[in-house]
């Protein structure tokens, strides 16, 4: 008798808190302004699902979402096999949009974009090639005067998506790195100096001459910061653009497994982007609130339907068609 | 020539105010004073008193439970880290989230090293600065000496750390660096590349972010010392400097020693700053321009993104690491304000 009462009355406060639904994630901080924009979109289109973002970083969205302590999460990074492993909540992973790393540097006087080959980006930061006027270096640009000055490496010290992205692609292209470096969002850089964010990064290139180091394409189309070509897999200088972006996760999607748990660096086609990634949310697969799991459902298909199409406007790199097909059958089965 | 008169003849005797039945009436034991008559009225008892006491002491036991406590989370927080490498942790040179290789001894080398640094920079600008604004400052530059230190206190330190990335750095690089070179290069501190950013351009800006604390706690000091003891010094034909040496300094050491621990203890926790020029780079450097890494930087650079449950309790072992160290600087420091003044006080020597 009591327990019936009090079921209804848990059943009666239920059906309030689904009149106003609050969700709360939490996670990576390079998706968080268009995320931002989507959520407060999103609310207009349904003015009953508030959705709070913070950009507390990768690991910590995933610790929170695999702990139950946010209803969603974003990484920049897939969660690895033992995370999966350890998680008290089974997630799944749903891309949203992609983002693109591109080389910075500061040569005074130099007014052309350079050119680098995977392997030279990789042994300066192993510091084996130290001075800019390497022939290796000389070999990728024919006809540009590189001076005889030592390359100062710039990495960032903090841990980042940006990082994990960045050595993934170093990983795949150089054996030595993978050796003895590999990836992450923070590894043990063999040589150079650590500054705090993209901000830290550009700020010390910009200032400090023969500098080189790597930034967000999204940070240097926005501040308009001259960065070089990287060579992609099919042997093509190519110039990040979000359509390049775009091109190496279609080239990819051909093999996209079905947790979408997937690098794309280093991908193949002419045009591709060759330092590419995915970034994720991090959806439960059994909401505790059936509710929450409805209004994260319309959310997502809102996003593919409405919100993709806006990304580019913002730096972004939209999800290729072939990917946001499979997305759009992968979140019906969120219940 | 009129003799002046003695202070006796101008100034009146301090009379008796109360009268004498007032006074055998106070010392009568049954009947309680006028004062205590109106302490009493106003509230006062016996059981206000051990209820203050017994507040004052919950809030002294209060440092010990968060001191404790504090200390107790990070233990625990880090006991897989703890488990993994032991004491060695603290010996250990390597920082490698991939392999999952921790060793704090790079960072514990670091905080050292800079906060050491920066003392030796600032501690005898600070004490110059307090001498003459104390000693030898005109009353008109008094006032905007001691605002302007005080103003340098108040700055917060991500904007000292803007400022050293875009001021201090460049001027490292192609200044300052080049003449140490030239310079002192034979003591073999200043080798390898110079970039601007470094062990030796995060003491420079530790010196100057310390620099006005220890300054305006000593020249606070040393105003406390009595001007009797100035004027006694002088008196015995001392110059100004002796008279600064035996009559100030002296007697504000143990208060100067107590200033430059409170600069030390912030050099050893700041994090901001020190992260925008150190370098961030985990290894013992071994020269003056290399980067270096620092124990409070590195927690506030990869806790956000740490990965992993033994890399996170590993950075916690950090933040242990940090806590250990400030407990055993500061205890030095207690050792040596113990020696400095076990010989009662000031003398000639």
């Amino acid at each position: 008798m009591r327990l019936s009462f009090l079921l209804a009355g848990v059943v009666g406060l239920s059906s309030i808190a689904a009149s106003a639904q609050n969700i709360n994630g939490a996670g990576a901080t390079f998706p968080y302004p268009i995320y931002s924009r989507w959520f407060s979109e999103f609310a207009k289109v349904d003015s009953n699902v508030h959705i709070n973002y913070q950009s507390i970083g990768s690991g910590g969205g995933i610790r929170q979402v695999s702990e139950g302590t946010v209803d969603f999460g974003a990484t920049d990074g897939p969660m690895n096999d033992d995370q999966i492993k350890g998680a008290k909540i089974k997630t799944i992973h749903i891309p949203t949009v992609l983002g693109a790393v591109v080389p910075v540097y500061n040569l005074p006087g130099l007014n052309k974009e350079l050119n680098f080959s995977p392997d030279v980006i990789a042994d300066i930061y192993l510091g084996k090639i130290s001075k800019w006027n390497d022939p290796r270096l000389a070999k990728d640009n024919p006809g540009v005067n590189l001076p005889a000055d030592a390359i100062l490496p710039v990495y960032r010290s903090d841990g980042s998506g940006t990082t994990y992205i960045f050595t993934d692609f170093l990983s795949k292209v150089s054996s030595e790195w993978a050796q003895k470096v590999g990836k992450n969002t923070s590894v043990k850089w063999p040589t150079g100096i650590g500054q705090k964010g993209n901000e830290g990064v550009a700020g010390m290139v910009r200032q400090s001459p023969h500098a080189f180091g790597y930034v967000e394409l999204i940070y240097a189309a926005q501040n308009k910061m001259p960065f070089g070509a990287v060579r992609n897999a099919s042997g093509q200088f190519v110039r990040a653009s979000t359509e390049g972006v775009t091109e190496a996760a279609a080239a990819a999607a051909k093999s996209m497994p079905a947790d979408y748990r997937v690098s794309i660096t280093n991908a193949q086609g002419a045009g591709s982007y060759p330092i590419a990634s995915f970034t994720w949310l991090l959806i439960p697969e059994h909401a505790t609130d059936p509710a929450k799991a409805k209004a994260m459902q319309a959310f997502l298909g809102w996003m593919l339907d409405h919100g993709e199409a806006e990304a580019a406007s913002m730096t972004y790199a939209p999800l290729p068609k072939a990917v946001q097909d499979s997305v759009r059958k992968t979140i019906q089965s969120i219940h | 020539m009129t003799s002046e008169p003695t202070p006796q003849t101008l100034i009146p005797a301090p009379q008796l105010q109360i009268s004498p039945e007032k006074l055998t009436s106070a010392r009568s034991e049954s009947e309680p004073s006028a004062v205590r008559l109106f302490l009493n009225s106003r509230g006062s008892s016996g059981l206000a008193d051990q209820g203050f006491a017994a507040l004052m002491l919950l809030c002294a036991c209060s440092i010990f439970a968060i001191v404790g406590f504090i200390f107790v989370i990070l233990v625990l927080r880090s006991r897989l880290s703890l488990a993994q490498f032991g004491s060695h942790f603290f010996t250990h040179t390597g920082w490698d989230p991939v392999s999952g290789d921790f060793g704090a001894f790079p960072f514990i080398y670091g905080t050292l090293v800079s906060s050491l640094l920066a003392l030796l920079i600032a501690v005898p600008l600070a004490l110059g600065v307090a001498i003459f604004i104390t000693e030898l400052c005109p009353r008109r530059l008094k006032a905007p000496i001691s605002f302007l230190t005080e103003l340098l206190a108040a700055i917060p330190s991500v904007v000292y750390g803007l400022w050293a990335v875009f001021v201090l750095v460049p001027i490292m690089r192609d200044q300052l660096g080049p003449f140490l070179v030239k310079y002192l290069g034979w003591t073999h501190l200043f080798e390898g590349a110079n970039f601007g950013v470094g062990l030796l351009t995060a003491s420079i800006i530790l010196a100057i972010m310390i620099l006005p604390i220890i300054s305006s706690l000593t020249r606070d000091i040393m105003q406390a010392v009595p001007n009797s003891q100035r004027e006694a010094v002088l008196a015995l034909g001392a110059t100004r400097w002796e008279m600064i040496r035996i009559g100030v300094l002296r007697n504000s050491r143990i208060g100067i020693v107590g200033a430059v621990m409170l600069g030390l203890g912030r050099a050893l926790g700041e994090t901001m700053a020190v992260t925008m020029v150190i370098g961030n780079h985990p290894e013992v450097p071994h020269s003056l321009f290399a980067p270096g890494y620092t124990l409070a930087s590195v927690i506030a650079n990869e806790f956000s993104e740490a990965t992993g449950d033994l890399y996170l309790s590993a950075l916690i072992e950090i933040g242990l690491a940090l806590f250990l160290v400030t407990i055993v600087v500061n205890a030095i420091a207690r050792l040596m304000v113990w020696a400095v003044t076990r010989g009662a006080p000031a003398r000639i020597s």
